[in-house]
């Protein structure tokens, strides 16, 4: 009842949030030079001033800016994102369609780094300098300080071209028209690359914080206790240390979960991942403002909602923190 | 029979360590039925000897010869397996602090329940039962509620009593207690030790007691034994110990120990007064929805005359560091005056403030917490004169200066805070303190955190100099055996009041609030002394 409460009342926190992203979007934006108009003619190669002016009234863009933003505000609290005339579709159901594998890789990638760092971090804590804690530890400080992009590029030399194992990019193999089972697990196959691209930095973050939390919570006091009590090592770690440990990566958890989205953008490009931030990319390309827009303001609200998840996450985890 | 005896124990310490040897060719056996008081000052081992029974020694320690005999077992060599299957079982622990001795995300009745699940195959109902019983049994009130609790949410004197029926769940032989009343309320402390004895006389329990309190000491042991440096230096029955003392290091410390009386004193002369508190008035908001706001000052008003040394005696959560604090411009009260020396204090800003900052000057509790690290001796004692205006090379000299009258040498101006032991810290933190040349001294705990034969010489230092400056103390402090020693009038502070407030002779000889009885009952020692006189 009580995390309900609180989970209402971060909602409604929410409202001023995303107004201010909204603002901050949509003025950043009007200050880039060029507008869709200017952009569409210049593919067309021979637009007169007359016809750009039509194209500008048609998409509202001789208003004065105040007037648009004043627009704007009153869609968006009736969710009407508006209409990508590049695209001759809604911006709403261009955003729904991109939008699940999004968060198909960001979920994937989130799960993938959370678990496998955490289990790493716990392999490497509890035996702490011995050499599974170096080599854990080196490849942790390997992983970190690779970039993405390039780690994305490496795996694809790698598993699809040398070995071909896994397929280059995609989300599905084209043409094949997989139904039920088949497609599942064509779209899995497709994923694990771009999955591990995204994961690799956090999961290596989260095995070094992971591993410095693990180490910190073998000297605490009630260890000790356990151990008086005649509790195995085991049932040590896994009874006491491992849920005390885990608060410092939920608290990172919270941070990269506001970074997944900005990730995402790289390794879709990589991979060529039908997904928002390929979307982006290429309305960016083509001053799709309203799309662009739309974009921001989705991608807002889903890291308002992980962050929510998070500290409710927190507080079920650890009981002192009153939510 | 005993039921555990050691013999020639010697603990060995890592290379590099200030000794090869934590504790040296140790000799005690604990009877069945018996409290056995391993007493000494810190750094005496006598937590290591702790440990080594339970096999629980630090990395890199371990048990270089002798034997721990436990019914028919050698703990001394007794393999991780054997020793799981004591632990908790055979043999319960008690810690100092019992916060940290708790898992913080687990229930307490979950986490003495772990005990009866490692070692018996009761079912669950009837764990369950077991640890509702043992909660009733150490005195908790509402079991049920309390099981279902986190540890955070008990007080102090509720979670000791939860790791006390964790450790004697099973009905050990052994009991072994580190400290176990060191993080507690003086009256809580009582309450404990009581329980503690109950618990060990219904049971039969055999209980190593460890301590650094000889009020403590008087209240709960059967037998002494005393260790100076790793070496036991004397042992026997309660009365010999305490009595007629043997070894000179035993007669030392019982000689330290302030006496629970007030020292024979020239009546208080009518100086006239340096500081007024009125009216003082400071509540901590309710940190959220559902918590309570903190009244830490309820309407305080006192009064310090010059030369005077005024004790602020109470437990914690009473307010007495909230008034130290507040007295010294630290903490702004809510409502309420400070006046020094006849200009009122607050309401000033910051600027305004700092020529008043000069005049009053703080000791505080923890001198390994309260020193910069990073900082020499000298810079830190320097810091403030240079801040009010002197120039270096005169406030360095006033720093070796002020380092000869605390008893320390010049040259430990150069040194770093991690090079002193606690009381020469101490001494620094003294010094850092007088570099102002206040009139006032406000000394929050500045005695607490040291070893009984410390605390005497820094007690000491603290009148020498107080008399030789001429200065006004304000001295705050949880003990009664000190306030008494040191101060001419006591305060007793209770939930942020001050419910007496009256000459150490007085309130010694006549408590009127029926709190200050209860608090010097509670003084460990206390029943002792008198059955001595």
């Amino acid at each position: 009842m009580r995390r309900l409460a609180f989970a209402g009342r971060r909602l409604a926190l929410a409202v001023p949030v995303l107004f201010g992203v909204a603002v901050l979007n949509f003025f950043l934006i009007h200050l880039a030079p060029g507008d869709p108009a200017s952009v569409m003619a210049g593919e067309g190669g021979s637009a007169t001033p007359e016809y750009m002016d039509m194209l500008r009234h048609k998409f509202g863009l001789d208003q004065s800016l105040p007037l648009q933003f004043w627009h704007y505000i009153v869609n968006i609290v009736q969710l009407d994102l508006g209409y990508s005339f590049r695209n001759d579709e809604t911006v709403l159901s261009l955003i729904l369609d991109r939008l699940w594998p999004t968060l198909l890789l960001m979920v994937t990638a989130f799960i993938l780094s959370v678990v496998c760092g955490t289990l790493l971090g716990l392999l490497a804590g509890t035996r702490r300098n011995s050499p599974r804690d170096g080599i854990i530890s080196v490849l942790a400080l390997l992983a970190s300080a690779t970039p993405t992009f390039w780690l994305g590029l490496m795996l694809i030399v790698l598993f699809s071209i040398r070995l071909g194992w896994l397929p280059t990019s995609g989300l599905e193999t084209i043409g094949a028209f997989n139904e039920g089972w088949a497609y599942v697990v064509d779209v899995a196959r497709h994923l694990i690359l771009p999955a591990l691209s995204l994961a690799m930095f956090y999961l290596a973050l989260y095995v070094r914080v992971m591993r410095a939390s693990v180490v910190e919570q073998t000297r605490q006091d009630y260890v000790t206790t356990a151990r008086a009590k005649g509790q195995s090592e085991r049932g040590i770690v896994f009874g006491h240390i491992l849920r005390n440990a885990l608060l410092p990566v939920v608290t990172m958890a919270g941070v990269q979960a506001g970074n997944l989205i900005g990730g995402s953008v790289i390794v879709e490009a990589v991979f060529g991942w039908p997904g928002i931030g390929t979307l982006a990319f290429s309305a960016l390309q083509g001053r799709d403002l309203n799309l662009l827009l739309g974009i921001f303001i989705v991608s807002a609200c889903v890291v308002v909602v992980l962050n929510l998840m998070v500290d409710l996450a927190y507080g079920i985890l650890d009981p002192r923190v009153e939510l | 029979m005993s039921v555990l005896s050691i013999q020639g124990l010697s603990i060995a310490l890592p290379q590099g360590a200030d000794r090869p040897f934590a504790v040296q060719e140790l000799d005690l056996d604990l009877q069945p039925g018996e409290v056995t008081c391993l007493v000494g000052e810190s750094g005496s081992g006598k937590s290591m000897v702790a440990r080594a029974i339970l096999g629980l020694l630090p990395p890199r320690v371990r048990i270089g010869a002798g034997s721990l005999r436990f019914g028919d077992k050698d703990l001394a060599t007794l393999d991780q397996t054997g020793m799981r299957a004591l632990r908790g079982a055979a043999i319960g622990m008690v810690f100092q602090e019992p916060m940290t001795a708790l898992n913080p995300l687990h229930r307490v009745g979950r986490q003495v329940d772990e005990v009866l699940r490692l070692h018996t195959k009761l079912g669950r109902r009837d764990r369950r039962v077991r640890v509702l019983e043992l909660f009733a049994q150490t005195h908790l009130p509402d079991p049920a509620q309390i099981a279902r609790a986190y540890p955070h949410q008990l007080s102090g004197g509720q979670r000791q009593r939860v790791v006390i029926a964790m450790a004697l769940a099973l009905r050990p032989q052994l009991l072994i207690a580190d400290e176990p009343t060191t993080a507690l309320d003086v009256t809580t402390q009582a309450q404990i030790l009581h329980l503690l004895r109950e618990l060990q006389r219904q049971q039969g329990t055999a209980v190593l007691f460890i301590t650094h309190d000889f009020g403590v000491v008087a209240d709960i042991a059967d037998r002494v034994a005393v260790l100076q440096r790793g070496v036991l230096v004397e042992q026997g029955t309660r009365e010999a110990v305490l009595r007629h003392p043997q070894h000179c290091y035993t007669q030392a410390l019982l000689a330290a120990v302030p006496v629970l009386a007030p020292p024979a004193r020239a009546a208080p002369s009518q100086t006239p007064q340096v500081l007024e508190v009125q009216h003082l008035q400071k509540t901590y908001r309710r940190r959220s929805l559902r918590g309570h706001a903190t009244h830490a000052l309820d309407d305080v008003s006192l009064m310090l005359r010059r030369g005077e040394t005024l004790g602020i005696v109470g437990e914690s959560g009473s307010g007495k560091s909230t008034l130290a604090r507040a007295v010294t411009g630290l903490v702004r009260a809510d409502s309420g005056e400070v006046i020094l020396d006849g200009d009122a204090m607050t309401g000033l800003g910051r600027r305004q403030l700092r020529p008043f900052r000069k005049r009053i000057q703080m000791i505080f509790q923890d001198p390994y917490a309260s020193l910069d690290p990073r900082q020499r001796a000298g810079d830190i004692i320097a810091e403030g004169p240079i801040i009010h205006g002197m120039d270096r090379a005169g406030a360095q000299a006033r720093a070796r200066e002020l380092l000869g009258l605390v008893g320390l040498d010049a040259a430990a101006a150069a040194r770093y805070p991690h090079e002193f032991s606690g009381g020469q810290r101490q001494r620094i933190g003294i010094a850092r303190a007088l570099a102002l040349e206040p009139d006032i001294l406000v000394a929050d705990e500045a005695v607490s955190a040291l070893d009984v034969s410390v605390q005497a010489q820094v007690l000491e230092l603290l009148a020498g100099i107080k008399a030789r400056l001429g200065l006004s103390m304000i001295f705050v402090t949880h003990d009664l055996r000190v306030a008494l020693q040191i101060c001419d009038r006591v305060a007793v502070m209770r939930s942020g009041r001050v419910v007496e407030l009256a000459t150490a002779a007085e309130i010694y000889a006549s408590p009127q609030d029926p709190y200050t009885r209860a608090l010097f009952a509670a003084v460990p020692g206390a029943a002792w002394e008198r059955s001595a006189a």
